[in-house]
């Protein structure tokens, strides 16, 4: 009996002192809620003082363009990543045929492959001068009847094929986990396997299957570099036009400001969606087994899988490959290097940096627990659905503000003459990237924390240990994985992000995405191959974590 | 109640080369309840999976109503058996209403009438007030009769229920299984029923099937398995009890050491033969004016009665319900009278 009362007594003066200490858990959560929703305020704030000058030109010669194109876009990509992923979701979770288990893999791998790359490699392979069309140049007169590869089609394609992904993936989840329950109650009603898809299998996974829409729809609003290389004019590359060549920074915010609110509308639904998660589940995956598809039809399934993979990664990879074979040895110099490790630099850091963000808030909410923590954690995650040109702009406007307001007092105060303090450092990049990936980070993080139970904590307590011990001795070693991984995702996240580094790297801050873009707008393929190369090789890690996760559930 | 409706003839199934079922024959009459008793992992999911058409067999022939409906060649989808099924977690489709699961397999039926048979099985099992609830925001139990009335909606041949009321608290699962079993013999449903309860199968189900590792082992009433096991992994696992070494003598008598009983009529034991005599709790009563006495070594309250455990002379011992108000301190020597005509027992 002396034990609970003994640390009873040991622990109060702990809490006592949690209490007193004004920079708590909650605090620090919200404001490091405040990088993602600062930004955000002052472009939406941009809106309540229109410039009628820059609304007119925009109005005019701009937004009729911007709107039809990211109406197209969007609805074609929409349409072509749920038309791929939920076959091909459906076709591996429910069937068995040759290589079934590999390709169901496999046909994550495009997510390794940023758009951006996909999109020069397409060009390069299927355009009038490519290989595809010299090809059967030698079999015919003209290939100029075909489609070019540079139009509306053209992005849509790309998109998807990079953009499908994420549609599959939950889409399998879903399928893996309920699809063949559901098939065998609607087959004990007396239902068809054709008609337990449509009225089972398909409505009971439309929360995960919208989940993955709207996420591929954000990455598909936010895609700065798919749509460049095209030269398919949409708000990111309006923003970073405004920006770069305007050096219109009111046009930009206001341009932005537009891309929030399409941004808004898919961060409800998939807010609404995720809530409809929990209750969908027609019980546990059972006994079910895949039901094995005989003769040609199970090799129809095959050739359907190769042809998307093929087209959307094994195809575009060779020809990357021999691209960056060709002048490797030319451009294998000092210079490339100087990319990579830039890249690296830069993606190790933010990792680091974005980690201890997200281990705090996922810390505040556990300790807290209360709504004000959790509403801080939701705001501070909000920045994966923004674009990394919103949230450049958001960032850059601020910061300028507070630099010329420095520098006015410094010159006030007559301690110098600064012309440049925040400005051409690393400091707006790493708070933008900080935004946008703080949810990559933040979800394997707060699993991790949520795997630990309470009572785990309080048998700790009861053996006398404090809360940093508590911390430091449970919490850490076993959020190790999570914290692993979350890092991991930031870093390959942040060597495949192009338009935040584009807009705000300081002067000599060239990464190997950098060099990419403007390899890419020179219509240089081979040379931008080399440092294409190694963002999906990096790319390809989150994709082999994520292949070995689902082959230990299943 | 005498037309064979399910005939299972020497069914075999395997995962791989792994045997989970093998040589399982049984029939079920029109209208009976059945149940397959037995531990986890003895394959009494397997064969009801199989009777649905989950699960293909590899050996012998699953017959309905006169058709064959599964062969290790031939096996009809499960879509055309018209064999219903409640899943052990319901597998309610959380995207309808009550009302639209219980609809759910009446696709043949007018609207009108799918209306008419969904209400009146929400009637049956209790929820008519529930039609329009979504399934999430049910209780366990509520849940389960919303299971059943989809099943039951379009007029299975056969009904098969995998650990049906493994979900509910103790007090639900004995209240609900009552309530089933009258709703299915009100309605004359064939039912074929999963469970490692055996409460549960004795509430339930007119025959029992007690399976372990893939065989059954015992087809039979509740009373026959109870008191007259023919095997001793039968003995064991339905009901409490002990076994005392006997010898067989001559003219069917068993000598034990708590007298001389006649053996069960059908044995096979020679006189002379070493065998363990099974004793049933309620085979041992006590009675202070019997000159038999055994020493109380653990007692167990079970509110009308409690259950001693008492040791013979010998050190075996014996399982006894008592009257609870007879209560005895550990180490007491009480007195015992057999009260049984016929015994069991097992080489």
């Amino acid at each position: 009996m002396d034990l609970p009362i003994e640390t009873a007594s040991r622990s109060l003066p702990l809490a006592a002192k949690v209490k007193r200490r004004w920079l708590d858990e909650r605090l620090l959560a919200w404001l490091i809620s405040l990088i993602t929703l600062l930004p955000l305020a002052v472009v939406v704030a941009s809106l309540l003082k229109p410039q009628g000058e820059v609304w007119s030109h925009l109005g005019e010669f701009v937004l009729p363009q911007l709107l039809a194109n990211t109406f197209w876009l969007v609805l074609g990509v929409g349409v072509g990543s749920l038309l791929l992923g939920v076959s091909l979701a459906w076709l591996t979770a429910v069937y068995d045929f040759p290589w079934r288990k590999h390709l169901a893999w496999a046909l994550a791998l495009p997510l390794a492959m940023p758009g951006y790359v996909l999109a020069f490699v397409q060009i390069g392979l299927y355009d009038y001068a490519g290989p595809l069309q010299g090809l059967l140049r030698e079999y015919m007169e003209d290939t100029r009847w075909m489609p070019s590869i540079r139009s509306r089609w053209g992005v849509i394609l790309t998109l998807t094929l990079a953009l499908y992904p994420y549609v599959y993936l939950l889409a399998r989840n879903a399928f893996l986990t309920q699809g063949r329950r559901a098939l065998e109650v609607a087959a004990s009603l007396g239902l068809s396997r054709r008609q337990g898809f449509w009225r089972v299998a398909l409505p009971m996974a439309r929360p995960w299957i919208i989940g993955g829409l709207t996420l591929a729809l954000m990455e598909c609003l936010a895609d700065f570099g798919t749509v460049a290389t095209f030269n398919y004019d949409t708000f990111t590359t309006a923003i970073y036009k405004a920006w770069f060549a305007l050096f219109n920074l009111n046009a930009a915010s206001q341009l932005a400001s537009l891309l929030v609110f399409a941004v808004l509308v898919l961060v409800l639904l998939e807010q609404k969606v995720r809530g409809d998660r929990r209750y969908t589940s027609a019980g546990r995956a059972g006994a079910a087994r895949p039901e094995r598809l005989p003769g040609w039809r199970g090799w129809a399934a095959v050739a359907y899988c190769l042809l998307v993979l093929g087209i959307a990664f094994l195809v575009p990879m060779v020809q990357l490959l021999r691209w960056a074979a060709s002048v490797a040895a030319e451009q294998l110099d000092l210079r490339y290097f100087g990319f990579v490790g830039r890249s690296l630099l830069l993606a190790a850091g933010s990792a680091v940096g974005v980690v201890v963000l997200a281990l705090v808030l996922a810390y505040a909410v556990r300790r807290r627990h209360d709504l004000s923590s959790r509403l801080a954690a939701r705001l501070a995650t909000l920045g994966y659905a923004v674009p990394g040109t919103v949230l450049a702009v958001g960032i850059f406007l601020p910061i300028s503000w507070l630099e010329n307001g420095l520098i006015n007092s410094i010159k006030a105060l007559g301690l110098g003459q600064p012309t440049q303090i925040l400005q051409g450092t690393l400091v707006v990049m790493l708070l933008a990237f900080a935004a946008r990936f703080l949810a990559v980070a933040y979800e394997p993080t707060q699993a991790a924390m949520e795997r630990i139970t309470q009572s785990q904590e309080e048998a700790a307590a009861s053996m006398g240990l404090g809360r940093r011990a508590v911390l430091r001795r449970i919490h850490l070693p076993l959020l190790r994985g999570g914290l692993l991984t979350a890092a991991l995702m930031v870093f390959v996240d942040v060597m495949k992000e192009m338009p935040i580094t584009l807009m705000t790297r300081p002067f000599g801050w060239d990464t190997l995405s950098v060099r990419v873009f403007e390899m890419t707008s020179e219509g240089q393929w081979e040379i931008a191959a080399l440092p294409s190369v190694a963002i999906v090789l990096a790319g390809l890690i989150p994709v082999i974590l994520l292949a070995r996760e689902t082959e230990k559930q299943s | 109640m005498t037309e064979t409706l399910l005939t299972l003839d020497q069914v075999g199934v395997a995962y791989g080369d792994k045997p989970v079922l093998e040589q399982l024959s049984f029939t079920l009459a029109e209208g009976e309840i059945g149940c397959l008793l037995g531990p986890s992992g003895c394959g009494k999911t397997t064969a009801l999976r199989a009777i649905a058409g989950f699960e293909p067999i590899r050996a012998g022939r699953i017959r309905l109503n006169g058709d064959v409906i599964a062969t290790a060649d031939e096996q009809w989808p499960p879509q055309q058996r018209g064999i219903g099924m409640v899943f052990q977690d319901y597998a309610l489709f959380p995207h309808l209403t009550v009302a639209g699961n219980v609809a759910f397999g009446l696709g043949s039926l007018s609207r009108s009438e799918a209306h008419a048979r969904t209400m009146e099985l929400l009637e049956v099992v209790g929820l008519a007030g529930h039609a329009d609830d979504y399934t999430h925001a049910l209780s366990g139990g509520q849940q389960q009769r919303v299971a059943l009335a989809r099943a039951l909606a379009p007029a299975p041949r056969l009904l098969l229920l995998d650990e049906p009321f493994s979900n509910l608290d103790v007090e639900l699962r004995e209240r609900l299984s009552g309530e089933v079993r009258d709703i299915l013999k009100a309605r004359g449903t064939t039912a074929l029923l999963v469970t490692h309860d055996q409460h549960e199968a004795f509430a339930l189900a007119d025959r029992i099937g007690v399976m372990a590792q893939g065989r059954l082992k015992q087809w039979d009433s509740a009373y026959a398995l109870y008191h007259e096991p023919n095997d001793r992994f039968v003995a064991d696992f339905v009901g409490e009890g002990t076994f005392l070494p006997g010898e067989v003598l001559a003219g069917d008598l068993l000598d034990f050491e708590l007298g001389r009983r006649a053996l069960h009529a059908g044995h096979a034991f020679a006189a002379g033969q070493r065998v363990d005599v099974l004793l049933r709790p309620d085979d041992v009563l006590h009675d202070d004016a019997s000159s038999l006495k055994a020493r109380v070594v653990k007692k167990a309250f079970r509110g009308a009665q409690f259950l001693y455990t008492l040791a013979l002379p010998s050190g075996a011992t014996v399982l006894s319900l008592v009257p609870s108000h007879h209560d005895h301190a550990i180490g007491e020597a009480i007195g015992i009278r057999l009260e049984i005509d016929h015994v069991i027992a097992f080489a």
